[in-house]
């Protein structure tokens, strides 16, 4: 199906979504996953990391440029929130079949690998804010899925479960074989665990492979100077300003080795 | 002793509405729709006056006009220029307010305006029986058909759409069906309250449900009850049978959620 070639899972190309009073939230904005890589999508809140996600799985639809998705694509997605409208009742174990079958101890393991599985006969309305993202993940590695896709995965999750939670994601990697597509503030992460960074504000800032800790601008420019002490940059040349709404000051070109953005 | 034969009927039209009626109306409540329900039930009347017009059936009438609701309703939000709500609020006392002066003007001798509104559950034929039965049963295979996608996009839109479903075929699908159980449920509650035989039981059943099956399941239970009910003050008073059905149902609703809060809090 997806077979062992190295064509990407899923694609976009020079990609632009628009709000409906016709403002540009992306604008051409390409990237693509494979599968065995773990992509992840950094910037600033605002800058447009979950409208990327949802246009690249044809949740928004795209005012220019295109998505591929390989054929018969099985992805499993973690949204960003899930607000289950209180009339409708539903239990973990339940709520864990949502889109596909499964037995009743595929269920069991898939729970126990994110560590809720004692929560499996509870309600989805009562569990925490952690718990339920445990859930979530918990419900997208069932699926088996050829591209895993989430977007902040973590949030509400307790520091140490952070850290077990993102190796799950490494492990479940290597044993799918799936490409991994997923925003992340976690730049500690970012630097360890990601094949390739796509910095995005509005357009593609700048991608590429995470490298050592270096002291760059742009990042103390995007995630401000306290986020520099502790996460690990990588290394690209930042050589444009961003005004307030994201949009590209003076010089369009951004320099950076793995950028596929054309200017605006 | 063995009851007499249209009372007979009247309770099996009765069961088929409610058995339909469970499943569709725990859609209607998931997905915050009940407004919509009163907008297609009052689009009822104005099938009727095309009835009467064109000189075919009621039922015939009834659907052709709640299936162009229905698809009207699940227009794309480009093509709308109100958002829905407004939208649903106008259409559906618009639709009263035409379709009672309409059928008023067109009345014919004879013709029961009471029934069309309220029901008269007591007066279904047996093809009325034989229709609804069949007719019930084929919206609750189409319903199963769909039930994967249509749950999905209820828990989740984003999600059944990331992983590769259909939700709006799904929930257009939904309301088509609506529309159908419309042209064949109106004259067991009356068009004005057609909506309440579908939220009140599965509202009821929330009380008690852990999973959204079992609120369909529970919510067919409390609806045949409540019909059965119903039927029996509609019998014994004389009273009209769709206000009867549905009181049959608030009081069922009423004595769950106090039963369950009670049972919560001991």
């Amino acid at each position: 199906m997806n077979g062992q070639d190295n064509s990407p899972l899923l694609e976009l190309r020079d990609a632009g979504v628009r709000a409906p009073d016709g403002r540009w939230l992306i604008r051409h904005v390409s990237l693509s996953v494979r599968r065995g890589e773990i992509v992840t999508l950094i910037g600033p809140n605002g800058g447009g990391k979950t409208t990327t996600i949802r246009a690249a799985l044809g949740i928004l639809p795209l005012a220019e440029g295109e998505v591929r998705r390989s054929r018969n694509l099985q992805v499993g997605y973690v949204p960003q929130k899930l607000t289950l409208d209180p009339t409708l009742p539903m239990t973990v174990a339940r709520f864990m079949r949502l889109t596909c079958p499964a037995t009743e101890a595929e269920v069991a393991r898939a729970l126990e690998e994110t560590g809720v599985c004692a929560r499996m006969t509870a309600q989805v309305a009562g569990l925490s804010g952690g718990e339920l993202q445990r859930v979530l993940i918990a419900r997208a590695i069932l699926r088996k899925p050829d591209l895993l896709v989430l977007d902040e995965p973590v949030q509400g999750v307790d520091f140490a479960g952070e850290a077990a939670l993102y190796e799950l994601i490494g492990r479940i990697r290597e044993r799918l074989g799936c490409g991994v597509l997923l925003v992340s503030h976690d730049l500690h992460f970012v630097m360890a665990g990601t094949d390739r960074v796509v910095c995005i504000n509005g357009h593609v800032c700048c991608s590429g492979h995470p490298h050592a800790v270096t002291q760059t601008p742009e990042y103390a420019e995007l995630f401000g100077p306290a986020a520099l002490e502790r996460l690990a940059a990588y290394t690209h040349r930042h050589d444009h300003v961003h005004a307030p709404d994201g949009h590209v000051c003076g010089t369009e070109d951004c320099g950076c080795d793995d950028r596929k953005e054309k200017g605006e | 002793m063995m009851p007499d034969p249209f009372i007979l009927r009247a309770l099996l039209a009765g069961l088929a509405a409610a058995l339909m009626a469970g499943p569709l109306g725990s859609f209607i409540v998931w997905r915050r729709m009940a407004y919509f329900g009163d907008a297609l039930a009052h689009s009822a009347l104005l099938g009727v006056a095309l009835a009467l017009v064109m000189d075919i059936s009621v039922t015939a009438g009834v659907l052709a006009v709640a299936v162009v609701v229905a698809i009207a309703v699940n227009l794309p939000g480009h093509l709308r220029r109100l958002p829905p709500d407004a939208l649903l609020g106008i259409f559906a006392h618009g639709a009263l307010a035409a379709g009672l002066l309409l059928t008023s003007l067109l009345i014919r001798p004879g013709f029961d305006l009471m029934a069309l509104l309220f029901g008269d559950i007591l007066a279904v034929t047996a093809s009325d029986v034989a229709l609804l039965g069949g007719g019930a049963l084929l919206i609750l295979a189409a319903l199963v058909a769909i039930w994967r996608p249509l749950l999905a996009a209820a828990v989740s839109e984003e999600i059944a759409i990331a992983e590769g479903m259909n939700p709006r075929r799904a929930e257009l699908a939904h309301t088509l069906l609506l529309a159908a159980a419309l042209a064949l449920a109106m004259k067991i509650t009356g068009v004005l309250l057609f909506t309440s035989l579908l939220i009140i039981p599965a509202a009821a059943a929330r009380a008690f449900a852990r999973s959204p099956e079992a609120m369909a399941a529970l919510a067919v239970a409390v609806g045949m009850a409540a019909v059965a009910a119903g039927l029996w003050a509609s019998w014994t008073f004389d009273a009209p049978s769709g206000p009867a059905i549905v009181s049959a149902a608030f009081g069922l609703f009423a004595v769950f959620h106090m039963a369950a809060s009670m049972l919560r809090f001991r």
